[in-house]
């Protein structure tokens, strides 16, 4: 796959290496100083960070302002961007923002319900969809055009990424739905946290099998738990998580107290076996609230430290 | 057929308690079906206002009559008459009847009796699930028959979200994924290749987007 952007994580990844991205969420207010302080934990540690857009659907500063404050401290944001809450005019507009602070990373997703956050009797917008945020921002980079047809004075030149959830129902979409989101633009894929290998091997393999390997990078979602309380509610809690009962059998038989240490290493070790898995290019740390352990989860995993390139 | 189910009965009283002359007004069509406001539920609904204005000492005279249909100039015109002889006019058809009768007695305060809220089907006696946000441009011919405007709760039109668990919404396990209930039927269709198939960024003008919507047949017209 040839480079087709200004984005580190393209060209890391472009490079043969093991891209790896970890995330930050903004703050639920204006305080100027979170964001940095976050990033401050992970920069050295990764070649970009994304920033969530108002998950779970509770309002909080947005990813747009968020990134540009990562990228003004010199590191490389990933702009995560929902379709719940804006129409294409908002979506193109935020796009070209971006782009005009150097912004060259983005993901398209379709964002948590509204139900689940903060303003439950809000309007949501789905103007598009994920897959046709994507040709958008394809069609933007790529021809140079506007939805609506017109030129552009300067084309946003993002690398593009989607999610994908491997352990979502009906399984059997799971591969052409990745199909058709490489269909629609996706340049990589960052997934869903995979706590449950098997599952998320054999879908590899069949995405392998249809050559889409071949076709978008995908970085595997990994995300350490706290507890046994994190591990319990993830699996009964968070819609479309798939997390296997050795796992809270293993996290139930440490204390308390160590816990924590023994999610970080079940998440060193997860890393460990997806790097023998042909197909998986990267690795996408999500330490929800717990950025500061993201340093030793690099480390323990081999892939520090990252590669420099031009 | 138009959904709706009847507000609730302070609701009804607080539209109408400054009046002492109503007209109750029910509706032969959908709001029959959907069993809120067709000629039983106007006399139940007479009867408990009678009852509560008994009760708090107010002198209210509610008079039931039901119509065809309430979004039709003919029908409408059946109550010309008889409206003047009351202070106001509660409604129990859709949102539809309720403007129609609203704009033909332009003097007459007319007040609605039930919640409009979707296009749906009968699945079983006391059960309305909705099946259409008319949105003017339909697209079942590319979805297996079942609509992904009114039936996922992020209207995608591409496939499902992250969030579809052994066949159920994200946002309820009493609520089915649609694009569950589109991909079983592409396979029983023997047509799960279109499920590959980019569908295109939708036309909302014809919908709420585009504004008040109008369709005109010229050949009907007199």
């Amino acid at each position: 796959m040839s480079v087709k952007t200004p984005s580190k994580l393209e060209k890391i990844m472009a490079a043969g290496h093991f891209g790896v991205t970890s995330e930050c969420g903004p703050p639920r207010g204006c305080n100027p100083e979170v964001i940095p302080h976050k990033a401050g934990f992970i920069k050295d540690y990764v070649d970009a960070i994304n920033v969530t857009d108002n998950q779970t659907a509770m309002t909080r500063m947005c990813s747009l302002a968020a990134c540009i404050k990562l990228k003004l401290m010199g590191v490389e944001p990933v702009l995560q961007m929902v379709c719940r809450d804006r129409n294409r005019i908002a979506l193109q507009s935020d796009i070209l923002g971006a782009a005009a602070f150097g912004i060259n990373n983005m993901l398209c997703l379709s964002g948590d319900h509204q139900s689940f956050g903060d303003c439950r009797q809000g309007q949501n917008v789905y103007d598009i969809d994920s897959m046709q945020l994507l040709q958008t921002v394809r069609l933007m980079r790529d021809e140079g055009k506007f939805l609506g047809g017109g030129d552009l004075d300067g084309r946003p030149r993002m690398f593009v990424g989607a999610a994908e959830n491997p352990f979502a129902d009906p399984f059997e979409i799971r591969v052409p739905r990745l199909a058709k989101k490489i269909a629609a633009g996706a340049e990589f894929i960052q997934t869903q946290c995979i706590y449950n290998l098997d599952k998320f091997e054999l879908w590899v393999k069949q995405a392998r099998e249809r050559g889409l390997t071949e076709k978008v990078y995908i970085m595997a979602g990994v995300t350490p738990m706290k507890s046994v309380g994190m591990a319990k509610y993830m699996k009964n809690r968070v819609p479309g998580m798939d997390v296997p009962d050795e796992l809270i059998k293993r996290m139930s038989g440490v204390a308390k107290e160590k816990q924590a240490g023994e999610g970080v290493k079940i998440c060193i070790e997860t890393i460990q076996r997806l790097k023998e898995v042909p197909g998986v290019k990267g690795f996408h740390i999500m330490a929800i609230e717990w950025e500061e352990k993201v340093p030793e989860i690099v480390k323990g995993a081999g892939l520090y430290p990252r590669p420099v390139v031009d | 057929m138009i959904v709706a189910e009847q507000k609730k009965l302070e609701e009804i009283v607080g539209q109408i308690q400054d009046f002492n002359k109503i007209l109750l007004v029910g509706c032969n069509e959908c709001v029959t079906v959907c069993e809120a406001g067709g000629k039983k539920e106007v006399g139940i609904l007479a009867s408990a206002l009678r009852m509560y204005f008994l009760n708090h000492g107010k002198e209210m005279t509610i008079d039931e009559v039901t119509l065809e249909r309430q979004c039709d100039h003919e029908y409408l015109e059946e109550i010309r008459d008889m409206q003047d002889k009351y202070d106001a006019v509660l409604s129990l058809a859709c949102g539809v009847g309720v403007q129609f009768m609203a704009e033909k007695y332009h003097d007459k305060p007319v007040y609605p009796g039930v919640n409009t809220c979707f296009l749906g089907a009968t699945e079983e006696r006391g059960l309305w699930t909705e099946r259409c946000q008319a949105c003017g441009s339909c697209i079942l011919a590319y979805t297996g028959g079942i609509c992904p405007v009114s039936r996922c709760a992020k209207r995608l039109m591409n496939g499902p979200c992250g969030g579809s668990t052994n066949g159920k919404c994200e946002i309820s396990k009493e609520t089915d994924c649609a694009w569950q209930l589109i991909v079983n039927r592409l396979k029983a269709l023997g047509r799960m290749d279109d499920y590959e198939k980019l569908m295109p960024l939708k036309d909302w003008s014809t919908d709420r987007a585009g504004g008040p919507r109008k369709v005109v047949k010229e050949d009907v017209q007199l």
